[in-house]
């Protein structure tokens, strides 16, 4: 009995469970950051106009694809760059285009319009791009680096995705709660005719709300690519898994949605250890299913808060 | 008054049968194995009208309930229950008729509940999730309702497509078709088109009907009331969240009746039935038909579902739709048929309050 | 070449003949039907410039069904009843097919399907053929390269489309036959974006190796987390692995994984003296110099399709019964996916030789070594 097959390799003479747990860990991580971000997203529209934006997942979508495409004529920071201003621009004219000069109009409906724009992005990212999914180069290493903690290995892609959304949150705050910028859209999302009477420009700060979540959402869709590829429909499925994250969290709060996205990232990751794969997303939306009946406001919404919010 | 309402009901079923005629005159008989499809569509929206319109509830996962009907008719009628004739409940249903004998495409012996049995069982379990489902997601507003809606879509969608006895990505197929009563058969079979033709539409003229009848009664009344201020239809002693509920499992029977004739005549169901996009298609109908207007939702939805089933809008199917939901929503919020459109349209671009640029 | 047959025969005006394709171009299908409709195109406009089918100028019609089963059954009907078209190529998935295989035998409507389930041809519906190798061909053939390897206990992941669900099934059937035991199977998303929790159950389960069937970008996301997180098992991929973009997505990751495929891929490796070769070779060109992409097995499909029904033609005229007839007997028929050998029983006509086992070396494809069986002591 002394031949060797692949079984005799030490290396499977089982995880121990802990390490197991912790794998399982790691990849809830990296899943429930990448929702958390997108979820980010969602909160700054959402906190400046009251509309969920449904195109937000098509943001990250087209922050990687323009990546990918610019990357082929520029170097890898230059191309990321680039495809986020290139979405910032496209973030604002989809503003300026559809949301500005509509005159007090429901916000239902401008989620349903929303609903469309996400639509026809999609439909004109197949045209541009065709239906080939595309990733840009590691930003370390390759496709099989890994940092190895014992048995628990994570690709250090994943610590840019973590780093840079942390960077990101970190700046998003300093700029809502120290610059006159970022303290005028709270004031505006608070209380818009007050913002108004104080000479804030309401629509400035829509467009300029469309604008970050924009650059938020394609930043994120260049550093996710590596290990997610980005397809002309990607930014379907993340935007549900986005605003799911952001109404666990509590619609507008998003340090919350960061917590809620780990949290559902690594629910989802331990329901795999125990259930069958194919019914992971049934699990995401159950739970938000059970968050909307039970506590719309979210986990850690304030109650009082969400029912003062006009819809 | 009452001689009004029906005349529309009149003109639609002349319609009808002029459609038909036409096209039996123009050599044109294959253009009905679309409009019949259309027909079933047509039902689910009827449903969404009454829901959107009436009771201003946004439903984003009708679709769901669509599926539900289909696939619960599809499955109940091609899974072989042969090699389980002696369990009990086998015999049982045997015995109360609900179980038939035939054999599929292959020749080979099926036993299998029967498509009236099977259709009777998916309207009342649709109607036991709407309810189940119908009452915390009404007490819900707004964004929050239309998040709820659409969670229950995607559930339904995920289930189809992860359960292997559903046939999982595949769907399912052979189905057999649906005698309603001898004589006439839900089916796709070529000499039965003009038949299935008027099944389909009558069932839509009976929806109308049965629609323009509630809406012209005291529950017509109530829902008007409670579509334009909620808390003062309450303060009057309207129940509303009853009314909301029961509406809310009348669209979602209409939806799954569309889900059984359909299945049946297209003899097989896939998961895309149940899919988001479905959902978003039938709301884009429903914006630009008109929210409330039924006539509006069931002409602009044929000639869309007819257009694309025949492959009019070729890849761009989507984009299609989605183009509709932004335009409508952008300049004709309250659909496009109405008479006073292009005077609205004007106002809107004419009244602009203290501007700080104008629009391109 | 009558010219002056006119509506009499179906499919024939005038001098055109009117194919019908049913084909997922975009959608969850779109690996399969963007890169079999252009071969279609290609094929069509080739043909054509060398003056058609025995005089008669190809008029291919393609439909985009998004891989929807009631658009595909709608367009079937239209084929056959408003265009009236000769035969049918496609759908590309078998949960379309299955839905129309019953609506081209009724109307006695030739279709030759790009699916691969075993459905489609068993029982055999006498106008009804596929081009596509049988999954269970693969399988066995991974099934094979296990025993030589010594391999007995695997974890199998598919994806939740009908390619998946389709290897899927006959692995599970398969297995015991070669004494290989299943110790993990999971379904995943074909949206999903990180596998890194699913391949840790894998691992758990201390797998000897794993076969993944899917088609989408998840093939590459498999590997790339196996890799990562140290499973360091040989893994087997299906024959949907078979575009060198995933190859080129995944990396290193790539490297060592074995999977079944049709010869195209390694057309530059085959002898001079392999059958196939002038065929592939002659497509791959045609192809990649035309769309500027990499050929991939899938397109192949539809070029088998095409061109047996082309023979079939040319052999005895546009006649559908003699044409029938004629692709029920074909022998012998050199396709991309392998050497066609039709018989009233085999409407599909490929047997398990169609598949070459390949791997990746150095970020290409390579056909992979021979190894002795190891003897269990």
């Amino acid at each position: 009995m002394g031949h060797r097959t692949y079984a005799s390799i030490p290396f499977f003479d089982g995880m121990q469970h802990i390490e197991l747990l912790s794998q399982y860990l790691v990849a809830g991580i990296t899943y429930g950051t990448i929702y958390a971000v997108v979820a980010i997203g969602f909160n700054i529209i959402y906190n400046a106009t009251g509309i969920i934006n449904f195109a937000q997942g098509e943001f990250v979508m087209l922050g990687g694809m323009t990546a990918v495409m610019l990357h082929t004529l520029l170097p890898l920071p230059l191309a990321i760059l680039g495809a986020v201003i290139i979405t910032m621009t496209v973030g604002a004219l989809i503003e300026i285009v559809f949301i500005r000069w509509l005159t007090s109009p429901a916000v239902l409906r401008l989620t349903i319009i929303t609903i469309g724009i996400a639509i026809l992005i999609r439909e004109i990212a197949l045209a541009l791009w065709g239906t080939g999914v595309k990733a840009l180069p590691y930003f370390t290493g390759t496709a099989v680096t890994v940092i190895s903690i014992g048995d628990v290995h994570i690709s250090p892609q994943v610590l840019w995705v973590i780093s840079i959304s942390a960077v990101m949150v970190v700046i998003l705050h300093f700029f809502f709660t120290y610059t006159l910028l970022g303290r005028q859209m709270r004031a505006c999302a608070s209380n818009r005719d007050a913002a108004r009477l104080c000479g804030i420009s309401a629509k400035n700060m829509v467009t300029l709300s469309f604008v970050l979540s924009a650059g938020i959402g394609a930043l994120a869709g260049c550093v996710v690519s590596p290990i997610t590829y980005v397809q002309y429909d990607s930014g379907t499925s993340l935007a549900i898994k986005g605003f799911t994250v952001a109404i666990l969290g509590g619609l507008g709060n998003s340090m919350a949605a960061i917590a809620a996205g780990l949290i559902l990232g690594i629910l989802e990751s331990f329901s795999i250890w125990v259930m069958p794969t194919a019914y992971k997303d049934v699990i995401a939306i159950s739970i938000l299913l059970l968050i909307l009946f039970v506590r719309p406001s979210g986990i850690f919404g304030n109650v009082e808060a969400s029912r003062l919010k006009e819809f | 008054m009452a001689r009004n309402k029906y005349l529309r009901i009149a003109i639609f079923t002349a319609c009808v049968i002029a459609i038909q005629i036409i096209t039996s005159f123009a050599g044109k008989t294959p253009y009905l194995t679309q409009l019949t499809m259309a027909g079933y569509y047509s039902l689910v929206i009827i449903g969404l009208t009454l829901l959107m319109g009436y009771t201003g509830q946004i439903s984003l996962g009708h679709a769901g309930f669509f599926a539900i009907g289909g696939y619960l008719s599809a499955f109940l009628t091609t899974y072989n229950l042969i090699p389980y004739k002696d369990k009990l409940v086998v015999t049982w249903l045997a015995k109360t008729g609900a179980l038939v004998m035939r054999q599929d495409l292959y020749g080979r012996d099926i036993l299998a509940v029967q498509p009236w049995a099977a259709c009777i069982a998916a309207v009342l379990v649709t109607i036991a999730i709407a309810y189940v489902i119908g009452r915390p997601v009404l007490k819900l507003k707004g964004h929050y309702l239309a998040m709820a809606t659409l969670g229950f879509g995607t559930i339904v969608y995920k289930i189809v497509l992860g359960t292997g006895l559903l046939g999982a990505a595949d769907g399912l197929s052979d189905i057999p078709g649906f005698r309603l009563i001898p004589g006439l058969e839900v089916s796709g079979k070529a000499a039965l088109r003009i038949q299935n033709y008027y099944i389909a539409w009558g069932l839509v003229i009976l929806g109308v009907t049965l629609l323009t009848n509630l809406i012209h009664s005291r529950v017509g009344r109530a829902l008007r009331s409670i579509h334009g201020a909620e808390d003062a239809a309450n303060a009057m002693g309207v129940n509303t969240s009853q009314y909301k509920q029961n509406i809310f499992i009348l669209s979602a029977v209409f939806a799954a009746v569309g889900g059984v004739f359909l299945t049946h005549f297209n003899g097989g169901i896939g998961p895309s039935e149940a899919s988001i996009m479905k959902s978003v298609r039938y709301v884009a109908i429903i914006a630009i038909g008109g929210m409330a207007n039924l006539w509006g939702a069931l002409s602009m939805g044929t000639v869309l579902n007819f257009l694309s089933l025949r492959g009019y809008f070729g890849s761009y199917d989507d984009a299609v739709f989605g183009f509709i939901l932004v335009v409508i929503m952008l300049l004709a919020p309250e659909g496009l048929l109405r008479t006073d459109l292009f005077r609205d349209i004007r106002k809107r671009f004419q009244h602009k309050p203290s501007q700080e640029e104008q629009s391109p | 070449m009558c010219m002056c047959m006119v509506g009499a025969a179906p499919g024939l005006a005038e001098d055109t003949i009117k194919i019908g394709a049913i084909l997922g171009v975009t959608g969850p299908a779109s690996f399969l039907g963007a890169p079999e409709a252009k071969t279609l195109e290609m094929l069509t406009d080739e043909i054509n410039k060398k003056g058609g089918i025995k005089g008669l100028k190809i008029e291919l019609i393609i439909k985009d069904s998004g891989a929807s089963p009631e658009k595909a059954i709608s367009f079937a009907k239209q084929l056959i009843e408003e265009d009236k078209v000769f035969a049918i190529i496609g759908p590309s998935t078998s949960g379309e097919t299955m839905k129309i295989k019953g609506i081209a035998e009724e109307s006695k409507m030739i279709l030759i399907s790009c699916a691969a389930t075993e459905a489609i041809v068993n029982p055999v519906a006498k106008y009804v053929f596929k081009s596509p190798q049988n999954d269970s061909y693969a399988a066995i053939r991974i099934f094979e390269q296990m025993q030589t390897m010594g391999i007995l206990k695997i974890g199998v992941l598919s994806s939740n489309t009908g390619f998946g669900k389709a290897g899927k099934e006959q692995i599970e059937k398969l297995a015991p036959q070669y004494g290989i035991q299943i110790v993990a199977n999971e379904v995943y998303d074909k949206e999903a974006t990180d596998l890194t929790a699913v391949v840790t159950k894998l691992k758990a389960a201390q797998v000897q190796a794993f076969i993944n069937w899917s088609i989408e970008p998840a093939q590459a996301i498999v590997i790339k987390n196996a890799r990562q997180i140290g499973l360091a098992v040989p893994i087997f991929q299906s024959h949907g692995f078979g575009n060198i973009q995933y190859v080129k997505a995944a990396g290193p990751a790539a490297e060592g994984v074995i999977f079944p495929a049709g010869r195209l891929l390694v057309v530059d490796t085959l002898p001079k003296d392999n059958q196939q070769k002038a065929v592939l070779v002659q497509y791959k060109k045609d192809y990649e110099s035309r769309f500027k992409e990499d050929a991939s097995t899938f397109g192949g499909h539809a070029y088998d399709a095409f061109m047996i029904l082309v023979k079939a033609i040319e052999k005895v005229g546009p006649d559908k019964e003699k044409v029938r007839e004629t692709i029920e007997n074909m022998q012998g028929f050199i396709g991309t996916g392998g050497i066609f050998n039709f018989s009233p029983q085999d409407h599909n006509g490929l047997d398990i030789n169609s598949f070459e086992m390949l791997t990746v070396k150095d970020g290409k494809f390579a056909v992979l070594a021979k190894q002795a069986t190891k003897k269990k002591k």
